[in-house]
């Protein structure tokens, strides 16, 4: 009897597994067939990261300006609202500014974990089944998370380029072309490289409490739910 | 069969299991003993209320017993850890439900291959037998469906593919029946009685369909949450008999 025991044992620890590129395609399937819930749980984070991505091209470009030392750009700056000290080379976002943005920022981080609770409310069934088949904590997780990571590679990537090209198309309408040929591309490509790599941070942050409340549930609670 | 062959496969030793509501104790299970031999056919009947899913759950490793030990194949699984358990779930059970239980997104063929990948088969392999098994249960034409294109019978079929994916020592199912007409129902029955007696795979089957007391080698009836009698095959004809008079 403890013999049989024994075997058992050692038989039974043998791993479950879920390899890399089938939790991908599990991931992207899920997002693709709930497209319209998925395109709403991004929404939030285009519009907050589009605003980021504005507001640094917007930046860059009245930089642009201002290193040309012109006296005309400079006060055609003033004008449209810039706060420069007379003979300033550089200019950042008001703190005004920055403080709109790091709230459009939290209210979008509340916004995601808010929509992904209800996505895993939506999904306790799915999560009670798939641990039934064998899924370990970790694998819900990492569907959860990879979920996120790709909704949030897609909304922050469009939202950022909306938001630069928006603030290239405004500072064109306001200084003309002198705005575009004195503009440093690099640092309008590194402002757009940032508002994305933000907003995928932000994506993640937002579901890793969800996905925690996911991947803990035990199999009866999760299916005990009347969906 | 040589009875001296069969060990048993589950053991539930002593089993209770309270849920502590807001105000008051609910005793689902109040002590369950039950031995099930390897292959063979059990089903559990009882009322609706009578704690059948609790005891499923307590089996397939889903739920702990508030008291008591289930053994299977002789391994207390109250000692495994997590990643034990999920093997067992993966490799040694299979599952079915009263309702379905498919996972939405996923077509017929995904949702039979998603236990071998836990398994650890390789891809191509899995899709092989997974459509093997869509075969088997007569779904082979239609592996591509999602769950919400296929007709609540043919649902049950797709999960009893997935339960035999791992080829699985144990087949648990909660009223498979539940949710089905009374011919689907029929031919959920023969399905899974087919399986048993060719893969040799046991089969447990909480139900309150009468339907199923036919096909099965052994009946045990549970009633709040106590095995009220345990009939073996050649006593049932007589119980069915009275079961078909008092009805
Ligand atoms: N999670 C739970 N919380 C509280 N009571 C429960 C829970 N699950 C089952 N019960 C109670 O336990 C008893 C047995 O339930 P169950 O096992 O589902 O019966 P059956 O499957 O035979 O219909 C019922 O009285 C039910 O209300
Ligand atoms: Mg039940």
């Amino acid at each position: 009897m403890l013999n049989t025991g024994k075997e058992e044992k050692t038989e039974i620890s043998r791993q479950v597994v879920l390899p890399f590129k089938k939790s991908l395609e599990i991931s992207f399937q899920s997002i693709r067939v709930r497209f319209f819930r998925s395109m709403i749980t991004t929404m939030s984070l285009v519009l907050a990261v589009s605003f980021l991505s504005f507001v640094r091209v917007g930046t860059d470009a009245a930089n642009g300006l201002l290193a040309t030392g012109d006296p005309e750009l400079h006060q055609s700056l003033v004008n449209a609202g810039y706060d420069l000290e007379p003979g300033a080379t550089a200019t950042g976002s008001s703190a005004k500014e920055r403080w709109i943005v790091i709230l459009s920022l939290l209210v979008c981080v509340v916004g995601i974990i808010n929509a992904q609770l209800m996505a895993v409310t939506e999904r306790f069934r799915e999560i009670g089944t798939i641990k039934c088949l064998g899924a370990l904590d970790s694998f819900v997780l990492r569907l959860f998370v990879l979920e996120a990571g790709m909704q949030g590679l897609a909304g922050a990537g469009l939202g950022s380029l909306l938001g630069g090209v928006a603030a290239l198309l405004s500072t064109l309408i306001r200084f003309g072309f002198p705005a575009w040929q004195h503009i440093s591309w690099l640092a309008v490509g590194q402002s757009i490289g940032f508002a994305t790599v933000i907003g995928c941070l932000l994506s993640l942050l937002g579901v890793l409490y969800p996905a925690m409340v996911a991947a803990r549930m035990q199999p009866v609670e999760a299916m005990r739910v009347e969906q | 069969m040589d009875m001296t062959e069969l060990h048993n496969i589950v053991r539930v030793s002593g089993v209770t299991k309270v849920f502590t509501l807001k105000k008051h104790k609910v005793e689902a299970l109040r002590g369950v003993d039950l031995e099930i031999r390897s292959g063979e056919y059990l089903s559990i009947m009882g009322p609706s209320g009578s704690g059948k899913s609790t005891l499923f759950n307590m089996i397939g490793g889903l739920d702990k017993p508030t008291s008591g030990k289930v053994f299977i194949d002789e391994v207390d699984i109250a000692q495994l850890d997590a990643y034990e358990l999920a093997w067992l779930r993966c490799r040694k059970i299979g599952y079915i439900f009263q309702t379905f239980n498919l996972i939405q997104v996923m077509t017929a063929l995904e949702n039979v291959t998603l236990p071998m990948i836990f398994g650890g088969m390789h891809n191509d392999a899995a899709v092989q037998k997974g459509l093997e098994l869509l075969d088997l249960v007569g779904l082979g034409e239609r592996f591509r469906h999602k769950p919400s294109e296929l007709s609540g019978g043919q649902q049950q079929r797709v999960a009893i593919a997935r339960a035999m994916a791992n080829d699985p020592a144990i087949i648990l199912a909660d009223e498979p029946t539940g949710n089905l007409d009374l011919s689907t129902g029929e031919e959920i029955i023969e399905l899974l009685k087919r399986l048993s007696e060719e893969k040799g795979v046991t089969i447990i089957s909480a139900t309150h369909d009468f339907k199923m007391l036919s096909v099965s080698d052994r009946v045990v009836w549970i009633r709040d949450g106590r095995i009220d009698k345990v009939e073996e095959r050649e006593q049932l004809s007589i119980s069915v008999g009275e079961i078909a008079h008092r009805l």
